[in-house]
């Protein structure tokens, strides 16, 4: 084995480790233990693998050892119980079917892992212990890298996970996928949960490293798992062709400084077309899905067609500035917000001229929630300079650099102010 | 990290024989793994090679020959693209590809290039401390 025996089984366990905890939990009735038992399983082939040779079917292997421990321990609980409870009940149906390599991934694993991810991404859970919880169990991600991730100490991660799987534990939260209703609101939840993550790692908030490809790749991943756990479900579609597109302009984000590259100037040759392509055939999939279901498209989809209006011009110019200031409109009928209306006046600005922009823009510059949103001083300093209004131009980029906490942008804002006077 | 799994052309492949059920099923499983593990990009079958062209340049002259080629195990019968973690984890899912041939048959990794591999702003950085060092 060229990579050594360990880490060949740890990449078999990294593939199959969601499954395995996925399947515990249901047997288990709870998330750390299924970790545990997954986690055991993982020790056992580090010292049976080596010595006996990889089985014909590692993750067949893993599952079953796994359950047999889930088996183990329960007997033990049982015995020190001397009762069955309900745990048992859903034991005694599993152990009865006697599991061998054959059957132990015959069981539906789809709808586990369904259950898994809604589980993680439960509303008793607060957000970030959402986010820490959906990638330790669903990424495999171990604690230290989310941590480097979200650019936390490594001992606040590892809390969270802990005190997200107690909370789950102690509301005794059922181990399910939601139905009707509280499907839609359970499932935007779940989307959230990984559009955080990527956007986490696509456009960093603060701190000097401006993209970390690693956690949009985890959520890109994890996006695509969900499309086929849900087909039917158009927002899920929505959210996966929105970043695979966004995921298509990652190399030409940045130039060869590490500095940000503002869309409409970016290298569209450097735009990856397999991800676009994939992009564009998941928004289809998301429309024929609103069709089957006769809904009118939700946010995600309409973001992602966004995205795709701009993916879809082989120049800056040849944007569909008309159709994305529509978008603008619809998404804003959805929610109504200021940071939606300031883009519709980007793309107003772009269709009608620099004017038309700056009126929106100046209406919303007393609104209190974009107090301190760099963007506006950003796109308001755009339009001045585009309406040759240098000087205040170069306040509004220098106010833009003032309120940004990423270092990158204000090394964009400041060089802009340079330039406008 | 992405890796193409190329599939290597046989005398069957070229012949166009179609391949029997089980092989079919064992295709279409693997690959519905890769799509519900979230691995897979992209994937396609080749026609036989008297379906495609060539060109050759020798002396920086181009010549182009029509199909079919004769060396089958040099050609290629499809791909599959497929992205992952690590290195570990793609050779973890190659060798569950099954054998796309009837007796012998033959699949070859590669990994792809990723513009990082050129021209990242870490790259860009090294390169201009380099080209300094050597002035």
């Amino acid at each position: 084995m060229a990579a050594g025996p360990h880490r060949a089984i740890a990449a078999v366990f990294n593939i199959e480790r969601p499954k395995l905890i996925a399947s515990l939990t249901r047997i288990a009735r709870d998330v750390g233990v299924a970790e545990e038992l997954a986690q055991d399983a993982l020790v056992t082939a580090l010292e049976d693998w080596p010595e006996n040779g990889v089985p014909e079917k590692p993750g067949a292997w893993l599952m079953l050892t796994a359950k047999r421990k889930a088996f183990d321990l329960h007997r033990r609980k049982q015995m020190a119980a001397q009762k069955y409870n309900e745990l048992g009940r859903d034991m005694r149906e599993e152990e009865s079917s006697t599991p061998d390599l054959d059957t132990a991934l015959d069981d539906d694993i789809g709808d586990d892992l369904l259950r898994l991810i809604f589980t993680a991404c439960h509303p008793v859970l607060s957000q970030e212990a959402r986010v820490a919880l959906t990638l330790r169990l669903l990424g495999g991600l171990t604690t230290d890298e989310i941590a480097r991730g979200f650019i936390v100490p490594e001992p606040t991660i590892a809390q969270r996970i802990v005190r997200a799987k107690k909370t789950l534990a102690e509301s005794k939260v059922p181990y399910e996928v939601p139905h009707g209703e509280e499907l839609s609101e359970r499932l935007a939840t779940v989307l959230e949960v990984i559009y955080l993550i990527f956007n986490e790692g696509y456009a960093a908030t603060s701190g000097e490293r401006w993209m970390r490809p690693e956690l949009c790749n985890e959520a890109l991943r994890l996006g695509r798992v969900l499309a086929e756990l849900a087909k039917d479900e158009p927002e899920v579609h929505g959210l996966v062709a929105l970043v695979e597109i966004q995921m298509s302009r990652f190399a030409a984000r940045v130039d060869a400084n590490g500095d940000p590259v503002l869309l409409l100037d970016q290298n569209r040759a450097r735009w990856d077309r397999l991800l676009i392509r994939r992009g564009l055939e998941a928004l289809t999939r998301g429309y024929q899905a609103c069709e089957r279901l006769n809904r009118l498209p939700g946010p995600y989809i309409l973001q992602a067609e966004l995205a795709a209006c701009h993916a879809r011009a082989n120049k800056a110019e040849d944007t569909d500035w008309a159709k994305i200031a529509g978008i603008y409109g619809a998404l804003g009928v959805i929610s109504p917000s200021p940071v939606l209306e300031l883009n519709r006046a980007v793309a107003l600005g772009m269709l009608m001229g620099p004017q038309a922009g700056l009126d929106i823009v100046d209406a919303l510059a007393k609104d209190p929630a974009l107090k301190n949103y760099y963007l506006l001083p950003a796109v308001r300093g755009d339009l001045l300079s585009k309406l040759d209004r240098k000087d205040e131009a170069r306040k509004e980029f220098e106010r833009a650099a003032a309120i940004t906490q990423n270092e990158k942008e204000r090394a964009v804002m400041l060089r802009r102010a340079r330039t406008s006077s | 990290m992405r890796f193409m799994i190329i599939v290597k052309a046989t005398k069957d492949s070229e012949a166009a024989r179609p391949g029997t059920d089980e092989m079919f099923k064992a295709m279409a499983d693997y690959h519905e793994e890769l799509q519900k593990a979230g691995v897979l990009l992209d994937g396609s079958g080749l026609k036989p090679s008297n379906h495609g062209w060539r060109f050759t340049w020798k002396d920086g002259k181009k010549t182009q020959t029509d199909g079919p080629f004769a060396e089958t195990k040099e050609l290629v019968a499809g791909f599959t693209l497929i992205q992952t973690r690590t290195r570990e984890e793609a050779l973890e899912w190659t060798k569950r590809f099954p054998n796309p041939g009837f007796d012998d048959g033959a699949i070859e990794v590669r990994e792809l290039y990723s513009l990082d591999d050129f021209d990242s702003p870490e790259i860009e950085r090294f390169r201009k401390m380099e080209m300094k060092s050597q002035q």
